[in-house]
């Protein structure tokens, strides 16, 4: 069973519903205990990289993420999700993230309008599990001001806005998905489902 | 590359689709839901629930339009009107929009803007502006559904609600509104020209060229229209290979 991370930030049905599409079983929870019987773990988000940390914290469900990664299960980061996995952000100030993948978070240059808005398009840059079946420069949509720069070899996509950003990552176990599978038709289902098969 | 975004916008009043012209005049065109679906399928790039009921008595006929959405639409939607505190934001987004607009409590206090940028992200917080041409280059701020005139200047009231931390702006020329004679593109290039945010251009799109004079004159992100697509005079279709034909980069 696939357990989607509530961490009072935002609507999780969306991404639940979009499992469910995929035909992948999935529950919304804030319960460590309930959380740590998933089998994968989803951290999706939007909202702002701080307050998601500190969110994570006083529920009690840092733990339970970092358990998880350590234990070789899957982990997918959706949007903040996705950055929350990394060591850092400048997200209005400076933030330690939950350092599963080393680099760091990333304001948009002033050369490009923020928030990136919008559909655009992945290219592939390594061979993953997720992109089975995707498109090759298929329309995603996104939504952040802030992207990841990884230190490692972790870049499976990257996307053109101003610079060549990182769209999917993945090291190991863990997976994460800078766009919103949940809201890209049937590009993103497909993403979804392919890590619900993992 | 980003491309350009195509939005259908349902305003909605009693849970049902109208569409005005010059805001009087409504004539019915559905069922809110029925339509989102409709434009999921065929290409929409998002959508917009404008609710117009104006009175508290309905607020839940919206909600339930919002949670019916969020179940079957698989593209992202914002819903505007009627959104006056960040707790307002804050059902409307739990209940499964993507987006919030707020226009007139925005104006009233400013604050609404930042404290909800704050609260949940810049990226959810659009700010709708009804700008109407007062003078030769000078457009003003109206609220109220465009029926009540304020000093705000709209290029300066766009750049104000960047600061705030609103994601985006829809800008709707309420000169243009209804009538089908295309966008302002005049007030377009002026607010894009003025802020480093997206702007969705509405009011005026009757035609296919009007859709592409607003990317390409006006250069907004996006274009919003209602009647051309809700009467079937085309479809999301036949606008993204018209703007295709014209190198406008759409989602295919």
């Amino acid at each position: 069973m696939i357990g989607i991370v509530d961490y009072h930030l935002n609507n999780l049905r969306s991404v639940q519903k979009a499992f469910e599409k995929a035909g992948a079983p999935s529950f919304i929870s804030d319960d460590p205990a309930q959380l740590r019987t998933a089998d994968k773990l989803v951290l999706p988000g939007v909202g702002a990289f701080g307050q998601a940390m500190e969110n994570l914290h006083t529920l009690g469900l840092k733990d339970v993420v970092l358990a998880h990664a350590a234990a070789g299960r899957p982990l997918l980061g959706i949007c903040l999700g996705m950055q929350l996995l990394f060591s850092r952000s400048f997200e209005l100030g400076e933030y330690e993230g939950l350092g599963l993948l080393r680099g760091e978070v990333r304001r948009f240059p002033g050369t490009v309008k923020v928030p990136h808005m919008g559909w655009n398009q992945i290219e592939f840059t390594a061979p993953s599990p997720l992109l089975q079946g995707v498109p090759e420069d298929a329309f995603v949509y996104f939504v952040h001001s802030y992207y990841v720069v990884p230190q490692d070899d972790v870049t499976v996509t990257r996307t053109d806005y101003g610079t060549r950003f990182t769209s999917i990552v993945r090291q190991g176990n863990i997976f994460g998905i800078q766009f919103h599978p949940e809201k890209s038709q049937s590009a993103g289902l497909q993403l979804l489902k392919n890590f619900a098969g993992i | 590359m980003l491309a350009k975004r195509i939005i259908p916008c349902l305003d909605v009043k009693n849970g049902r689709v109208v569409k005005g012209t010059n805001f009087v005049g409504l004539v019915d065109a559905g069922d809110p839901v029925e339509q989102a679906k409709f434009y999921d399928a065929e290409g929409a790039d998002e959508l917009i629930f404008l609710d117009i009921t104006a009175s508290s008595d309905n607020r839940n006929t919206i909600l339930e339009v919002v949670q019916r959405t969020a179940e079957e639409v698989t593209i992202p939607f914002t819903i505007g009107g009627g959104i006056r505190t960040t707790d307002d934001m804050r059902t409307m987004l739990r209940s499964g929009a993507d987006k919030v607009s707020v226009n007139t409590a925005a104006v009233n206090d400013p604050r609404l803007i930042s404290d909800g940028a704050e609260r949940f992200g810049v990226q959810c917080i659009v700010t709708a502006i009804d700008a109407k041409r007062t003078a030769e280059g000078m457009w003003k701020v109206f609220i109220h559904g465009g029926r009540t005139p304020t000093e705000l200047d709209a290029v300066e009231w766009a750049q104000r609600c960047e600061e705030l931390g609103a994601g985006e702006i829809l800008l709707t020329s309420m000169d243009r509104d209804g009538t089908k004679d295309g966008y302002d593109v005049e007030l377009l290039q002026r607010v894009t020209g003025a802020v480093r945010i997206p702007v969705i251009a509405s009011g005026g799109a009757g035609t296919l060229e009007h859709l592409y004079d607003g990317f390409a004159l006006g250069h907004a992100d996006a274009v919003l229209a209602a009647s051309i697509f809700h009467f079937r005079q085309y479809t999301i279709r036949q606008a993204k290979d018209f703007l295709r034909t014209k190198n406008i980069l759409v989602r295919t």
